[in-house]
C-alpha cells in the first residue's frame, strides 16, 4: 500500500509485511473518537453536578431564618393594634405576620398582660436577605437599625422550622411547604389506590390469561402509546372528563390523583408484567399438578413471588407521579393553599406545583424558598427510588 | 402460562361454583385491562370534541396556516404557525444538545466503559432522568437564562430573559438520559459476533463502531431520537417557566418564543369562560400535539420492532 516514506520506519517496513503508515492516523482517529465519547458522558454527568450544586447553594440559605430580639409590650392598647407593641423603628424590621400574632400570645397566656417581654421575633424577608448577604431592598434607616441590633448581638440565624410547619403564605418568611406536602400525599394516595390494583390486574391478565389474539395485541400497543403521550394531555383529559363531565371538585386531590393514576398505569403494568414473567413456569406447572385452579396458582403462588418486583415498579411510578406538574396545573392544583387539606375533595396543591408558584413570585426571598422546596422534593424522590432499589436487591430471587 | 386452558377447565368443571368464581375474576381482569384502552380513547375524544367546538367558531385552515395569534382581543385570531415554529425551534435546539451527547454517552457506556464505570455512571444518569421537569424549569429560568443574557451582553448581543436558547438547552439536558439509556440498550443488543468479525479484519475500535455497530443499531437509534423529539414537543414545565408567552415568528434563538404546551397552559389557567374560543384553542393545540406525538411514537415502535426481529432480542 502507501509506502512513500522509506527512510522512516525502515525497520517496520522490512520486518512487518502488514505495516501500513496510515495506521497511525487511524489509531489517532480511534483515540479521538473514544475521547469524544468519554467527554460526552462526562458532560452529561457534569450537568447533573452543576445543577445540584446550583440548587444546594440557592436552597441551603433558606434552611436558616433571621430572628431579631425585641421588646414586646402587652397592654390594652397593643392588643387592639399590635403594631404598637413594638418600638417604632423596629416595626419595619419585624415580619408583618409575626406582629399580627402578638395578641395571640396574650390569649394563650393571660399572665402576659401589662408586662414587657424580651422575645426573639421573626425578621422581615428583606432583613433576612440582607443578613444572608443576598440582594435586598431596605431603606437606609432600617438598615442602620439592623446593623445596630447586630452589634448588640440581637440578630440571629436559626433553623427555619417555619418552612416545614407552615403552609403557603404571601409573606415570604411565613411560607412553608407543609400544605403542599400533605396535598402531595393525599393526591398520591388516590393515585396508588386507583392505579395499583388496575395496573396489577391488567398485568396479570396480559401475562397469565390472555391468548395472543388481536384484542391482546391492541391492549399492548395501546399501553405503549399511553406511556408516550405528553403528560399535559392527561391534564386535558382530567379537565374535560373528571371535572366537566363527572363534576368532581376542581383543584382537589381526587381529580389530580385520578389524572396521575392514568399516567402511572402504563409504568405499573410494564414493570408488573416483567415481574410476573420472571416467575418460572415450573411454579405454575407444580401448582396445576397439585390440582389448583388457574386463579389459585396465580393468587397464591405467582403473585406473591412477583410481589417485590411489582412493588419496585410501583414505587418508581409513584416517584414519577410525585414530580409531575403539568397535568395538575391544568386541573387547577396551583391554587393558593395556606392551610393543609384534610380530605381528598378539598382544594389542594402539590409540591411541584408549589415550587412552580413560588418560582413565579416577584419577591427575591421566594427564590431560596423555591430552591429549598426543590431540595425537599428531590430528597423525597431519591429516597423513594433508593427504597425501590433496596427492595429489588433484598428480594431479588435468582431462579 | 403455556398450559392448555381447555384441559384444565375440563378438569375443573365438576365444581361449578369455583368455575363461576374463576370466570368472574377473569372478567374483572379483562375489565381492568380495558381501562387503559379507555384512557387513550378518553384522551382522544375529550380533546377531539372540544377541538371540534373550537373549529366551529374559528377557521381550521387559518389555524394551520395563519401567522397571527391574538386570543384576548376583540375579533381574536388563531393562526398557530408562530406557535408551531417556536415549538419546532426549541425542540431543534434541545435535540442538538441531547442527540450528540446522548448517543456518544451511550457508545461510551456500551462499548468502552468497564463494568465498574458502568455501574457507577448508570445511577447518576437515572437521577438525571428522575429530576422533575418543574425543577429543570426553575433551573432554566433562574440560572441558565440570566447566564445566557450575560454572555450575550459580553459579546454585544441582546438576549431575552425568556430566550428560546435557554429553554432549548435545558430541555436538551432533560432528554439526554432518555436517549442515552435507550441507545445504550440498542447498541448493547447488536450481536458481539459483528464486532469481533470487524476487529478481526483489522478495523480499529472506532471504525468498528462507526461502520459496523452504529449502522446495525441505526433503526433503534432513530427510534430513541424520535422518542426524544416526542418528549421535547410535549414538555411543558420547562417552557412554561423559561420560554415566552408571546407567539413570535422569528429565527433568532435569543428572542422569546412560545410553544404549543405553553399556550395550552396559558389559555386554561386564565379566567375565561370554558366555551370561549380562547379556552377551546387549548384543545385544538392539544389535538395537534396528540396527533404528532402519536405518529412519532408509532414510527418509533415500528423501528424498534424491526430491530428486534432482525437481531432476535427480547429485552428492549
Amino acid at each position: 500500500m502507501r509506502r512513500n516514506n522509506p527512510k522512516k520506519s525502515k525497520k517496520n517496513k522490512t520486518d512487518n509485511p502488514f505495516y501500513d503508515p496510515s495506521l497511525r492516523k487511524r489509531h489517532t482517529a480511534a483515540k479521538r473518537f473514544k475521547f469524544f465519547a468519554a467527554a460526552s458522558l462526562i458532560t452529561a454527568i457534569a450537568f447533573l453536578f452543576v445543577f445540584l450544586t446550583d440548587m444546594v447553594s440557592k436552597g441551603l440559605p433558606a434552611l436558616k431564618q433571621t430572628y431579631v430580639q425585641i421588646e414586646v409590650t402587652y397592654n390594652e392598647k397593643t392588643i387592639k393594634s399590635s403594631r404598637q407593641a413594638i418600638e417604632k423603628k423596629l416595626r419595619k424590621v419585624i415580619s408583618r405576620a409575626w406582629i399580627r400574632e402578638i395578641p395571640k400570645h396574650v390569649k394563650n397566656n393571660p399572665k402576659l398582660m401589662n408586662t414587657t417581654q424580651l422575645l426573639w421575633a421573626i425578621a422581615d424577608d428583606q432583613v433576612d436577605q440582607y443578613i444572608k448577604g443576598h440582594h435586598y431592598k431596605l431603606k437606609n434607616r432600617d438598615k442602620k437599625t439592623v446593623d445596630n441590633l447586630q452589634k448588640l448581638n440581637r440578630v440571629e440565624l436559626r433553623f427555619n422550622s417555619i418552612f416545614f410547619s407552615n403552609g403557603d403564605s404571601k409573606i415570604p418568611e411565613f411560607a412553608g411547604i407543609k400544605s403542599a406536602l400533605i396535598g402531595s400525599i393525599l393526591t398520591l394516595l388516590v393515585t396508588m389506590a386507583v392505579s395499583f390494583p388496575i395496573g396489577v390486574m391488567t398485568a396479570v391478565y396480559l401475562e397469565e390469561f390472555a391468548n395472543d389474539n388481536r384484542f391482546t395485541q391492541m391492549i399492548e400497543v395501546n399501553i405503549n402509546n399511553l406511556a408516550a403521550i405528553p403528560s399535559i394531555l392527561f391534564g386535558l383529559l382530567g379537565l374535560a372528563i373528571f371535572i366537566n363531565i363527572f363534576g368532581l371538585p376542581r383543584s382537589s386531590p381526587l381529580v389530580g390523583g385520578l389524572t396521575l393514576a392514568l399516567m402511572t398505569l402504563p409504568i405499573i403494568i410494564v414493570t408488573a408484567r416483567a415481574a410476573l414473567r420472571a416467575v418460572p413456569d415450573t411454579i405454575r406447572q407444580a401448582g396445576y399438578g397439585l390440582g389448583l385452579t388457574k386463579i389459585q396458582v396465580v393468587r397464591d403462588h405467582v403473585l406473591p413471588l412477583a410481589f417485590p418486583g411489582i412493588m419496585t415498579g410501583s414505587i418508581i411510578g409513584l416517584a414519577q407521579a410525585m414530580g409531575e406538574t403539568a397535568p395538575l396545573i391544568i386541573v387547577g392544583m396551583i391554587a393558593f393553599i395556606p392551610d393543609s387539606p384534610s380530605s381528598i375533595t378539598q382544594a389542594a396543591t402539590v409540591m411541584p406545583a408549589q415550587i412552580f408558584t413560588w418560582a413565579g413570585m416577584p419577591e427575591r426571598a421566594y427564590i431560596e424558598k423555591t430552591a429549598l422546596g426543590i431540595l425537599t422534593l428531590l430528597t423525597v424522590l431519591i429516597s423513594l427510588n433508593t427504597f425501590a432499589i433496596y427492595l429489588r436487591k433484598k428480594f431479588e430471587t435468582k431462579w | 402460562m403455556k398450559q392448555n386452558p381447555k384441559a384444565i377447565s375440563a378438569f375443573q368443571s365438576k365444581n361449578k361454583i369455583t368455575q363461576m368464581k374463576e370466570d368472574a375474576i377473569k372478567y374483572l381482569l379483562i375489565a381492568s385491562s380495558i381501562i387503559s384502552v379507555l384512557t387513550t380513547f378518553g384522551i382522544l375524544f375529550s380533546i377531539l370534541f372540544e377541538a371540534i367546538e373550537f373549529f366551529k367558531l374559528k377557521s381550521f385552515f387559518y389555524f394551520l396556516t395563519g401567522t397571527e395569534w391574538s386570543p384576548g382581543v376583540e375579533g381574536s385570531k388563531f393562526g398557530a404557525v408562530p406557535i408551531f415554529a417556536g415549538t419546532f425551534i426549541i425542540t431543534l435546539i434541545a435535540m442538538m444538545v441531547a442527540l450528540p451527547i446522548g448517543i456518544m454517552s451511550a457508545i461510551y457506556m456500551s462499548e468502552y466503559a468497564s463494568n465498574k464505570t458502568r455501574n457507577r455512571v448508570k445511577p447518576l444518569l437515572e437521577i438525571l432522568a428522575g429530576i422533575p421537569t418543574v425543577v429543570y424549569g426553575f433551573f432554566a429560568a433562574i440560572t441558565v437564562a440570566p447566564f445566557i443574557v450575560k454572555v450575550c451582553e459580553a459579546v454585544g448581543l441582546h438576549a431575552s430573559f425568556n430566550s428560546a436558547l435557554a429553554s432549548g438547552i435545558v430541555m436538551g439536558i432533560m432528554i439526554i438520559p432518555i436517549i442515552s439509556s435507550l441507545s445504550d440498550d440498542v447498541i448493547s443488543a447488536v450481536p458481539d459476533s459483528q464486532r469481533k468479525g470487524s476487529l478481526a479484519l483489522g478495523l480499529t475500535m472506532a471504525e468498528t463502531i462507526k461502520s459496523v455497530v452504529l449502522p446495525a443499531a441505526l433503526p433503534g437509534l432513530i427510534s430513541a431520537s424520535l422518542l426524544g423529539v416526542s418528549r421535547a414537543l410535549g414538555e411543558t414545565m420547562i417552557v412554561v417557566m423559561a420560554a415566552g408567552l408571546r407567539p413570535n415568528l422569528t429565527m433568532n434563538i435569543l428572542e422569546d418564543m412560545t410553544t404549543v404546551t405553553v399556550r395550552i397552559v396559558d389559555s386554561l389557567v386564565g379566567d375565561q369562560a370554558f366555551n370561549s374560543p380562547a379556552t377551546l384553542s387549548a384543545f385544538a393545540l392539544g389535538l395537534v400535539l396528540f396527533v404528532v406525538t402519536l405518529i412519532l411514537n408509532i414510527i418509533s415502535v415500528y423501528l424498534i420492532r424491526k430491530f428486534k426481529e432482525k437481531y432476535k432480542v427480547n429485552n428492549l
